[in-house]
């Protein structure tokens, strides 16, 4: 038998056996608008379920790109350095980056769409709640038992119908966001952990730590002989070893600008 | 004739219509029995449009159970399968 047949049979079964075990088809109706009203609030929370988990992949991604844009600017500092290695490194970053953030894109279109189809279910069965209200007190107005019956029966039928339909697409979005969730919890539990910090912007961001040596080097050399050259003239010198001295000279090749620098340095370390 | 697709709503679907589902519906069940993923999507992508394309919108009001239901875009056979189980996907 045909695949849409069987499954509206089987809907219209279990919307059968559920009027069954009702003995007062009074009683069926205020229980099932009961009910509906249950499943009413369970889609509006899914609504909002699915929102959260959307907002959370979006703040992900926004840390993402900023993340890629920040590998950017460093490859070009790098390259403008001279330094092709360090730039290479931060390119070949950016590009697992993107990765990522590919990969929750589609995670955030697909619980956009989820979003959209579940404020669509909510809003009929909405319509179709107000209606079953309407319905049954109607019914329960013009009561005579056997045509009363047929009329309760097609109500909840029909009210039955759409209610399995949004609490399967209910249970669809919360697999979704449940999978989200893990996977939005893995992501910030490796940035949290500092295990994502060579991919992600962190503390532990070892090209910048390069970038900044080689461009703070100048300034910090120059800043230590110039205080050198002040404390040196400004206080008697004391006797310290200038052990370091010749190293200190090589490493630091742009604070030896003034000759009397390398007399003072030693003494006034 | 009232056609309901799961996640979507119902739509009114002239009965001269009936032919035509019911040979798209047909391979769709040859698909959920030879268990062939591909051929399933397929076939129910092209079901679903052309329902979408004959069928008009029912009132969300409406109380009328439908004649005949279709899963949801993007399905799989084995959530049709489970539709299908007596104790399936169906709550209630």
């Amino acid at each position: 038998m045909s695949v849409m047949k069987r499954v509206s049979m089987i809907f219209r079964a279990k919307a059968n056996k559920a009027l069954d075990r009702m003995e007062d088809p009074r009683e069926t109706l205020d229980y099932s608008y009961q009910t509906q009203l249950e499943l009413l609030q369970k889609v509006r929370r899914g609504v909002a379920d699915v929102a959260t988990s959307r907002k959370r992949v979006e703040l992900q991604m926004n840390s993402l790109e900023q993340s890629s844009t920040k590998l950017d600017r460093q490859a070009r500092e790098a390259l403008s350095a001279g330094r092709e290695d360090l730039a290479r490194d931060a390119l070949s970053r950016k590009s697992g980056v993107q990765g990522q953030l590919t990969d929750l894109q589609t995670q955030y279109t697909s619980l956009q769409g989820e979003e959209e189809k579940l404020t669509a279910a909510s809003q009929r069965l909405q319509a179709k709640v107000d209606a079953f209200r309407t319905r049954k007190e109607t019914i329960k107005a013009t009561y005579t038992a056997a045509e009363a019956q047929t009329r309760i029966n097609e109500a909840f039928t029909g009210i039955s119908e759409e209610m399995g339909d949004v609490g399967m697409a209910i249970q669809r979005a919360e697999d979704k966001t449940e999978q989200m969730k893990a996977r939005a919890g893995a992501i910030d539990e490796l940035m949290a952990s500092g295990a994502l910090d060579d991919v992600v912007s962190g503390p532990r961001d070892d090209i910048q730590a390069e970038l900044d040596r080689m461009g703070a080097g100048h300034d910090v050399d120059s800043e230590l002989a110039r205080m050198k050259a002040e404390l040196g003239q400004g206080s008697a010198p004391r006797e310290l070893e200038g052990s370091a001295e010749p190293a200190q000279a090589q490493q630091a090749p742009a604070s030896a600008a003034q000759p009397a620098d390398h007399q003072q340095a030693g003494e006034g370390q | 004739m009232i056609v309901r697709i799961l996640g979507e709503g119902q739509l009114e679907v002239d009965d001269s219509a009936v032919a035509e589902l019911n040979a798209l519906d047909s391979q769709l069940e040859a698909a959920v029995d030879r268990n062939d993923e591909a051929e399933f999507s397929a076939a129910l992508d092209t079901l679903l449009s052309r329902v979408r394309a004959l069928g008009r919108t029912v009132e969300d009001s409406a109380l009328d159970p439908s004649d005949l239901i279709l899963p949801q875009e993007g399905a799989t056979t084995a959530e049709v399968r489970k539709l299908l189980a007596d104790d399936g996907l169906i709550p209630g």
